[in-house]
């Protein structure tokens, strides 16, 4: 057995190895593993992990069956909370929920909730373990918009409680942000996103993809037309941010979403898929969130030489710290504390560089974080031919504007209550990005959670 | 699945599908569009809708080969299906809105329609028509045997214009001649113009229009991934603002467009997207490269 304040190392692909190629770079745990990091858990009584996952996952509960081999007993305690462990253990910044909660963390490292709750996950599909839909149905109907992170976990929560739930997806794959924005190699499509998509259906959900709700067909017809009782809105984040500097529109400018679409959900990087993408050479990443890291890590399997431009420091960085640590491994350089000023064009109107200006942090600002202010004199250009926007996103239009009394706060969110995820319009539920702007996978599902109880409430009392 | 119910050859390289689509065919209007996938490794392609039949639950579409992808769509046939087929997408045409109507009413309407931009002119003619605005169409095209839709647009135009560069039929020259020769030969007078065609076309119309102070709505058809408002790929610069086609148009002010950067947008996947057309017309064959395209990399 190794040192118990340390975590049991976990195996990834080489750095130079997987920085060619979109396979998966974390490759888990085996059994073995598993049951080593797991014996590290003391079950504590009043288990702090818990108060820190968005889903309230029972962590010492699975974490002691896996202790003892129980995987199958481990897999239905993550159930009882969770539609997408395989997901999850994957992709939620664990640092700063379960395991920055973890009393281990104190004197060593937390114990490795999240690589526990993949391998349980991922040991469950592989032994063709899946949840059953319940006997009882209620025959009462609830549409779901979007089959994100949001819209699975509330279809599969109120399938639980037998109502008839149907998902509309926009896209032709249903997932969302989890087929479209996170990249394979972090997110396997077929095996893991597409599972656990299966896994929902298994609950009895249905799901109806290349629907546009207020387009295709708008919210007050659901309900008039098509007999649904009640909408939960998980429709996510929206349009693409520009930071409106000269040169944005040239060629070889891209929003992270477009050129993680091309990648991910059209699967441009395969040979055999027709959609393309351009193979830039040396290509600027503006942003420093998770999104970021995803796009960087993406150009950099397809080829380029990548660069992060964060105009704060490193300390500062929103993405998730493995996700800093991983695109380091592979090679992505960080320009930190610098900033676009304008994107350089030749005769053709491509990218054919771009002038950055260094900065210092100075006071903090509202978000607490020091704000970075200019060098003067310190503009330098870039040598790139490619710069990939990742600056967030703001809200898509399509369903507020084509739903009658649903209220949109001052920055265009849908507005939703905390605790229920009711919005101003009765029998309409929102949640996720669509109401909170650009956030995490987990919190979506928090709040599918959240307001698959407010709906099952609002029904029960109808 | 959405099963195509017709395919077959318009004019020269152009095609017609009708594509059974119910959700689409209850809720479109003129002047939106749909996205086409055909299989699963296939792209999404946007189209214009090019007419509709809410009983039926139809939609028909008119295209041209320009890429791998809708390359395919011409061994198609009646019987086949696509994968996916959504829509409708964007906003519709300001004309062809019920609340618009009185105001309409008052306008003398000219539609400059150009080539394959010809099919996504008639919807909006014939809803006019419909509510009984009748709006002049000009239709332009290379040569004779590109002139499409003709007997379509004749039981539902004003008066209709037909014009080709060779002088093959109808008038001779372009459409902006024809623009020209109305207004200043012919007496007539317009108040509004809606002009679909090639950017190149709708750029040089929009040129002649502002001659006259003739408002002018043009139909973008940019690059698109999504086509929902997600990926930003079809951002277009209308005056000083960034605009998506997707969400914000297609339909926008062409006065203020600026055609040269959307000119040279579009043009940003045409070598990987002409090196994946001619890979599929020459099959293995053409790893070596061509001499015209730098082979594949």
């Amino acid at each position: 057995m190794g040192d118990v304040l340390k975590k049991v190392p976990v195996r990834e692909q080489a750095p130079k190895v997987r920085a060619t190629n979109f396979d998966e770079v974390c490759l888990g745990y085996n059994k073995e593993e598993a049951m080593e990091e797991a014996s590290r858990c003391i079950n504590c009584k009043n288990a702090k992990c818990i108060t820190g996952c968005p889903v309230n996952i029972n962590i010492p509960g699975f974490i002691a069956q896996v202790k003892e081999g129980n995987f199958e007993e481990a897999y239905k305690v993550i159930s009882e909370s969770s539609a997408l462990p395989a997901i999850c253990g994957r992709v939620c910044p664990q640092e700063s929920q379960c395991e920055g909660k973890c009393i281990r963390g104190i004197k060593g490292e937390a114990v490795s909730i999240g690589k526990l709750e993949r391998f349980v996950a991922d040991w469950a599909r592989e032994n063709g373990i899946k949840p059953t839909a319940p006997e009882a149905k209620n025959g009462r109907k609830v549409a779901v918009i979007g089959s994100g992170p949001s819209g699975l976990t509330c279809a599969g929560d109120l399938a639980k409680l037998g109502y008839d739930v149907t998902i509309f997806e926009a896209l032709h794959e249903p997932g969302g942000v989890l087929v479209y924005g996170i990249p394979e190699f972090r997110l396997p499509k077929l095996d893991v996103v597409a599972k656990e998509v299966e896994n929902v259906k298994a609950l009895g959900v249905k799901i109806e993809t290349n629907v546009i709700i207020g387009r295709s067909i708008t919210i007050d017809e659901l309900m008039d037309e098509e007999g649904f009782e009640a909408v939960f809105i998980g429709s996510g984040a929206g349009l693409p941010m520009f930071m409106g500097i000269p040169g944005e529109t040239a060629k070889g400018v891209f929003s992270a979403n477009e050129y993680l679409t091309r990648n991910n959900l059209m699967k441009a990087f395969r040979e055999d898929y027709d959609t393309p993408i351009v193979r830039g050479k040396k290509v600027a990443v503006v942003g420093g969130g998770n999104v970021a890291m995803d796009a960087a890590r993406t150009a950099l399997r397809l080829g380029a030489e990548v660069h992060i431009v964060y105009r704060r420091s490193e300390a500062e960085l929103p993405a998730r710290v493995e996700e800093v640590h991983h695109a380091k491994e592979e090679g992505i350089i960080f320009d930190l504390l610098t900033n676009p000023k304008e994107i350089l064009v030749d005769e053709n109107d491509a990218v054919k560089g771009m002038t950055c200006i260094r900065m210092e942090l100075g006071e903090p600002d509202a978000s607490g974080r020091r704000r970075p202010v200019e060098v003067p004199g310190s503009e330098f250009t870039l040598d790139v031919d490619t710069v990939i926007m990742s600056l967030g996103t703001s809200p898509n239009p399509l369903i507020s504007s084509t739903t009658i009394g649903l209220d949109t706060n001052k920055r265009k969110c849908i507005i939703a209550e905390e605790e229920t995820g009711k919005t101003s319009k009765e029998g309409v539920y929102a949640g996720g990005d669509a109401v909170t702007g650009a956030a995490t996978v987990i919190l979506a599902m928090g709040a599918g959670k959240t307001a698959a109880k407010g709906i099952h409430e609002f029904l029960s009392n109808k | 699945m959405y099963k195509i119910l017709k395919a077959g050859k318009l004019a020269g390289n152009i095609y017609e599908m009708v594509v059974e689509a119910p959700r689409v065919a209850k809720h479109c209007l003129p002047g939106q569009f749909i996205i086409v996938k055909m299989d699963e490794v296939g792209e999404r392609i946007p189209l214009t809708i090019c007419d509709y039949d809410r009983e039926a639950g139809t939609i028909t579409i008119v295209f041209q080969p320009i890429g791998a992808s809708t390359e395919k769509f011409t061994k198609l046939q009646a019987g086949d299906s696509f994968r996916d087929f959504v829509g409708p997408l964007g906003q519709p045409s300001e004309l062809c809105m019920e609340e618009n109507l009185e105001e309409t009413k008052k306008k003398k309407i000219l539609f400059v329609a150009g080539g394959v931009g010809t099919a996504p002119v008639y919807p909006q003619v014939k809803w006019l028509h419909e509510h009984g605005v009748d709006a002049d169409v000009i239709i332009g095209a290379k040569t004779k045997e590109l002139v499409i839709l003709e007997e379509k647009f004749k039981a539902v135009s004003g008066n209709l214009y037909i014009t080709t560069d060779d002088g093959s039929y109808g008038r001779s020259g372009m459409v902006t001649k024809v623009i020209d020769d109305l207004i200043t030969e012919e007496g007539k007078t317009y108040d509004h113009c809606v002009s679909i065609g090639p950017m190149i076309m709708m750029k040089f119309c929009c040129l002649t229009t502002k001659k006259y102070n003739l408002p002018t709505i043009v139909s973008m058809n940019p690059i698109m991934v999504d086509g929902t408002g997600m990926c930003g790929a079809c951002r277009v610069m209308v005056g000083d603002e960034v605009k998506f086609a997707c969400v914000d148009g297609p339909e926008f002010d062409g006065h203020a467009i600026d055609f040269d950067a959307a000119m040279k947008r579009q043009a940003m996947y045409k070598t990987e997207e002409g090196r994946a057309l001619l890979k599929l017309r020459e099959g293995e064959t053409h790893h070596g490269g061509c001499g015209n395209c730098g082979g594949d990399k």
